[in-house]
C-alpha cells in the first residue's frame, strides 16, 4: 500500500491527468466542449448503480491480465503472452461449463481451477524455455499467443459449436457462469459478477507474495539482479520458470472471469484485447498489485463510459481509446514524469 | 607562457551533491601534474570539464593564456586536449593503424589511405618510444600495447595536453615502469600530462606537482619532490593514515580449503585454468597474484559454484565439494566477497538490510514457514552496519543503491564476515575505495586470518598481494607460475612471475 501512494503513485496520477489534458485538446479540436465530454464520459462510467457495476465488471479482467505482467515483470520478465492465457484459460472454463453437470458452487470452483491451469500451462512453457534454452519470453509468449488462438478456432467449432452461428460456442447455462442473482440485482442489472472478487482475492494474494514471502524476496531479487542472486545461492532459474506460471495463472483467471462471467460464449478468431491492456495497466499501476488495481478500475471507467459520452456529445468514443493511449504513453516516460518532479521539488525547496 | 591549462575556480553541481567547489588547477607546459582523490572526490567530474563532457556551473578555462568555453570533446581535440581512457575504446578487429585514424580518415579519392596513415604512426611511434607495430590487430597485442595505441590516437590527433586515467589500474609492474618511460618521453618532447590516479608511489615516481582534492574541494596542491608519501594521503583523506597492515606471525593450522588438479574451461570455451592445485590452510591468508583475465575469475567461480570443473576435485574440511550447489557451499560456511560488488555482490534495488540477508533470509529466525520476519531482518541489518560501520543517511530501509562505494563494499565485508565463516574468498576487496575503508577492509580481512579463518585472497594490485598475505601464489596463464612465502620475495620477483617467467629463468 505505501508503494501505492509513494512516487509512482505521483508519476501515475501526472500522466493520467496529462492524458486527460491531451484529450481536452482533441475535443477541442474536432469542435466539442471538453468538459461536458468528461462529464458525460465519467457520468457514462459511474452515473448509476449499474454503470458502476459496468465498470467494476469491464476492470475485472483487466486487473488479472494487469496482474499476471506486473508479477512477471518483477521477476524481470517481460510478459506479452497474457492474452493467449486469458483466451485459452476463457476456453477451459467454457469447456468445462459447457460439459460438466453439477451444482452451481462445486462447477464454478471446477471451471475456475480449469481456467487458472490453462493460464499457469501457457505461462509455464514461455518459462522453461527462458530457464533451459534461452528463448526470449517475448517472443515465446507471442507464440502462446497465436497456439492459443488457433486451439480455439478448432475446439470450439468442433466441440462446442453455437447454436446459430459457427464462429462462437454455445452460451453457457445459468449455473455454469460467475453471474450471480444477488450481485447482479444488487448492482441494478448490470454485468458485475463474481469475478470481481476473485480479482480482489488475487491481487491481495499477489501482493502478499511479492511483499512478505521468501518466494517473493527470491523473485524479486532475481529482477533486479539475476547474477547476485545466483552468486547469493538463489536458484534464478526456477524463480523464473514459478514466476511466468503464476503469471500465466493469473491471465487465466482473467479468461474466466470475462468468457463466463462478463460474456456468456467465447468466440473464435479474436484475441481479446485486454490481455494488451494488461501492459498497459500494469504500467500505470507502477507494476504493484493495488497500483493494478487502481489503473484497471480507472480504465475499466473510460471503457464503460465511452458509449454514453458518444450518445450524448458529438464526441466519438474513439476519443476515449485515445486518451488511454495517450496515458500509456506518458506513463511508459514516467523517468521523464518522475526527473521533472525532482527538479520541481528542488526548485520549491531551493525558493523557500 | 606560464600555464599551458589553466582551470580556475572551477564549480559543479549536480543534483544533491557539490561535485566540484572552487576548484584550479594550473598545468605548467612539459610537466606532469597528478590530480589525486578518493573515489567520487570529483577527479573525474574536473577532467570530464576540461575534456568537455559536463560544462561547469561557474568558473573560467584557459588554455595557453586564452579564456576558452569547452562544450564539447571535439572542441577539446581541436584545443589539442587528448584524453586516455581507463577503459580503452577500441575496436578489436581493426589492425592498430585502423584504430588510430578512426573519426579522421585520410581518403584517396574513395579509397582509404591507410598506407600513408601507417607510415605516420611509424613515425610517432619511434619518436616516443611506443614501439607498436602499425599493423597488428588490437586483439593480438598485449594490453600495455593497447594503451599504447590509446596514447598514440591522441599524438596522431596533435594533442599538446595529456589526460591519463588511471592508467596503471590494467597493467604489470613492468609495464608500468615502461609507462613510466614513455610518459618521460611525451614531456621530453614538449607534452603536458595530468595524471588521475590514487597511487601515492606512482606520483612520486614520476609527477612534478600533485593536486589534491577532497570531497569536492580543493586540498592544495604541492611540490612532489619535496612531499611525503604520508603527508599526501593524509591530504587526500583529512586524517593520517597507516600502509603496512599490523600482522603477527602466526602458525597455519589444517588444510581447509583444497584444490586439486582442476581445469577449468573459461566463457571462451577453451582451458581457462590448467591443472590448478592449490591449499589455503586455517590462519593464513593466500593470495592470487596476477595480471586481470589470467584465470583468476575461472578460479574463484570454480571455488564458489558457479563454473564447473572440466577434471579435478576440490575440497572444503576435507569434504569434496566439487559437484555442490552455490547454497550448500555458502552452508558449509564458505564466504565469497565478489569483485564486482554491483554486479555480483549486491542487489543495488533492494534495500541494505534485505541485501544483509540475501544468504540466510530462508533460515530462521529470519523467516518461517516461507513467510519473512520483517522485525529479525532489520534488527540484524541494523547489529551488523553498526558493527562494520556502515553509514546509511536513512538506515537499513535505504537502497543499496543510495550508498558510497566504501559503504558497499563494507556491507558486503559485513554480511559474510558475520556468517562466521571458515573460509573466505575475497577478491579485488578493495577496488576503487578511499584510502580509509581500504585500511578498514585489510584489518578486517587479516582479522579473520588471526581468528584462525582460511582467506583465499585474489587481487590485481601488487601492493595488497604482498601486504596482506602470508603466501603468494602467482598465475599466469591459468596456470599456477609459483607459490610462494610472502616473506622471501621481492615485489620485482613476483612481476616476473606475474609476466610468466619462473623464478631462476631470466626475462
Amino acid at each position: 500500500m505505501k508503494r501505492f501512494f509513494g512516487k509512482s503513485f505521483i508519476t501515475a496520477l501526472v500522466a493520467v491527468l496529462l492524458g486527460l489534458l491531451a484529450g481536452a485538446v482533441l475535443m477541442v479540436f474536432i469542435g466539442a466542449n471538453p468538459f461536458s465530454g468528461y462529464l458525460y464520459l465519467f457520468r457514462g462510467g459511474l452515473m448509476t448503480i449499474e454503470r458502476v457495476g459496468n465498470t467494476l465488471a469491464t476492470a475485472t479482467p483487466l486487473i488479472l491480465t494487469g496482474l499476471s505482467v506486473a508479477f512477471a515483470f518483477r521477476t524481470g520478465l517481460f510478459n506479452i503472452g497474457a492474452a493467449g492465457q486469458m483466451l485459452i484459460g476463457g476456453l477451459c472454463a467454457t469447456a468445462v461449463g459447457l460439459t460438466l453437470v453439477l451444482p452451481k458452487p462445486l462447477l464454478l470452483t471446477v471451471m475456475v481451477a480449469a481456467a487458472i491451469l490453462g493460464g499457469a500451462v501457457w505461462g509455464l512453457v514461455p518459462g522453461l524455455l527462458k530457464a533451459k534454452f534461452n528463448v526470449h519470453e517475448v517472443v515465446a509468449t507471442i507464440m502462446m499467443n497465436w497456439i492459443s488462438y488457433w486451439t480455439v478456432y478448432y475446439v470450439v467449432p468442433a466441440y462446442f459449436k453455437g447454436a446459430y452461428l459457427e464462429t462462437e460456442s454455445r452460451k453457457i447455462s445459468e449455473a455454469a457462469s460467475l453471474k450471480v442473482e444477488w450481485l447482479t440485482g444488487l448492482f441494478g442489472g448490470s454485468y458485475i459478477n463474481l469475478g470481481l472478487f476473485l480479482a480482489l482475492i488475487s491481487v491481495i494474494v499477489i501482493a502478499f507474495i511479492i511483499d512478505r514471502t521468501i518466494f517473493g524476496y527470491e523473485l524479486k531479487a532475481v529482477g533486479f539482479n539475476r547474477h547476485a542472486s545466483e552468486y547469493a545461492g538463489i536458484k534464478a532459474n526456477r524463480s523464473i520458470i514459478m514466476s511466468m506460471m503464476i503469471a500465466g495463472a493469473m491471465a487465466g483467471l482473467g479468461g474466466a472471469t470475462f468468457y463466463v462471467g462478463y460474456a456468456s460464449n467465447i468466440q473464435i478468431g479474436v484475441l481479446p484485447t485486454q490481455g494488451f491492456d494488461g501492459i498497459a495497466v500494469s504500467l500505470l499501476g507502477g507494476n504493484s498489485p493495488w497500483g493494478v488495481f487502481g489503473a484497471a478500475v480507472f480504465f475499466g471507467m473510460l471503457h464503460s463510459g465511452k458509449g454514453f459520452m458518444n450518445a450524448m456529445t458529438r464526441i466519438p468514443p474513439e476519443i476515449a481509446d485515445t486518451i488511454i493511449a495517450t496515458i500509456i504513453y506518458f506513463s511508459a516516460t514516467s523517468i521523464l514524469i518522475e526527473r521533472n518532479w525532482d527538479k520541481l521539488k528542488k526548485r520549491a525547496g531551493g525558493a523557500k | 607562457m606560464k600555464y599551458v591549462v589553466e582551470m580556475l575556480n572551477i564549480r559543479k553541481e549536480f543534483p544533491g551533491v557539490v561535485a566540484n567547489d572552487d576548484i584550479s588547477l594550473q598545468l605548467k607546459p612539459g610537466e606532469i601534474h597528478a590530480l589525486l582523490g578518493e573515489n567520487g572526490a570529483g577527479k573525474s567530474t574536473l577532467m570530464s570539464i576540461l575534456f568537455g563532457l559536463y560544462t561547469p556551473d561557474r568558473g573560467t578555462i584557459k588554455v595557453r593564456g586564452k579564456e576558452v568555453g569547452i562544450t564539447n570533446p571535439n572542441v577539446a581535440n581541436e584545443l589539442g586536449i587528448g584524453m586516455v581512457h581507463q577503459h580503452f575504446k577500441l575496436v578489436y578487429n581493426f589492425t592498430v593503424t585502423e584504430n588510430i585514424i578512426l573519426g579522421m580518415e585520410m581518403k584517396r579519392g574513395m579509397v582509404l589511405d591507410t598506407k600513408s596513415a601507417a607510415e605516420r604512426v611509424k613515425g610517432l611511434s619511434e619518436r616516443y618510444g611506443l614501439n607498436v607495430d602499425p599493423h597488428a590487430k588490437i586483439e593480438d597485442i598485449s594490453v600495455g600495447m593497447q594503451q599504447r595505441v590509446e596514447i598514440m590516437k591522441m599524438l596522431y590527433r596533435d594533442a599538446e595536453v595529456l589526460i591519463f586515467d588511471e592508467p596503471t589500474s590494467v597493467l604489470t609492474p613492468q609495464e608500468v615502469r615502461e609507462l613510466m618511460g614513455i610518459m618521460r618521453n611525451l614531456i621530453a618532447e614538449g607534452k603536458s600530462i595530468i595524471l588521475i590516479t590514487h597511487k601515492l608511489k606512482e606520483i612520486k615516481a614520476i609527477a612534478d606537482r600533485c593536486t589534491v582534492i577532497r570531497r569536492g574541494k580543493l586540498a592544495g596542491t604541492v611540490d612532489v619532490a619535496s612531499t611525503s608519501e604520508g603527508k599526501l594521503a593524509e591530504m587526500m583523506v583529512g586524517r593520517q593514515v597507516s600502509f603496512r597492515v599490523q600482522k603477527e606471525e602466526r602458525q597455519p593450522g589444517k588444510v581447509v580449503l583444497d584444490i586439486r588438479n582442476i581445469s577449468v574451461l573459461s566463457s571462451r570455451k577453451v582451458l581457462g585454468l590448467k591443472d590448478v592445485s592449490i591449499q589455503v590452510r586455517a590462519g593464513e591468508v593466500l593470495g592470487i597474484a596476477g595480471v586481470d583475465g589470467n584465470g583468476q575469475s575461472e578460479l574463484v567461480e570454480t571455488v564458489t559454484g558457479m563454473r564447473r570443473a572440466e577434471s579435478g576435485k576440490i575440497f572444503l574440511k576435507g569434504t569434496d565439494i566439487t559437484d555442490m550447489s552455490v547454497r550448500e557451499r555458502i552452508k558449509a560456511k564458505m564466504a565469497y566477497i565478489p569483485a564486482d560488488r554491483h554486479k555480483h555482490g549486491l542487489i543495488l534495488d533492494y534495500s541494505i538490510e534485505n541485501n544483509m540477508v540475501m544468504k540466510v533470509y530462508y533460515q530462521q529466525p529470519f523467516s518461517r514457514n516461507g513467510l519473512l520476519n520483517g522485525d529479525a531482518i532489520r534488527e540484524y541489518a541494523k547489529r551488523v552496519m553498526e558493527q562494520f560501520d556502515v553509514r546509511s543517511g536513512q538506515g537499513p530501509a535505504a537502497s543499496a543503491r543510495s550508498l558510497s562505494g566504501g559503504n558497499q563494499q563494507k556491507t558486503i565485508v559485513g554480511r559474510e564476515i558475520d556468517h562466521d565463516p571458515d573460509l573466505l574468498i575475497a577478491v579485488q576487496p578493495t577496488r576503487g575505495l578511499d584510502v580509509g575503508a581500504i585500511e578498514y577492509i585489510h584489518k578486517r580481512i587479516i582479522e579473520q586470518r588471526d581468528n584462525g579463518k582460511a582467506v583465499l585472497m585474489v587481487s590485481l594490485e601488487l601492493d595488497e598481494i604482498l601486504n596482506l598475505s602470508d603466501r603468494i601464489a602467482v598465475i599466469n596463464g591459468g596456470e599456477i607460475i609459483d607459490i610462494v612465502e610472502a616473506g622471501k620475495v621481492s615485489e620485482n620477483e613476483v612481476g616476473l612471475m606475474m609476466a610468466g617467467v619462473k623464478r631462476g629463468e631470466t626475462a
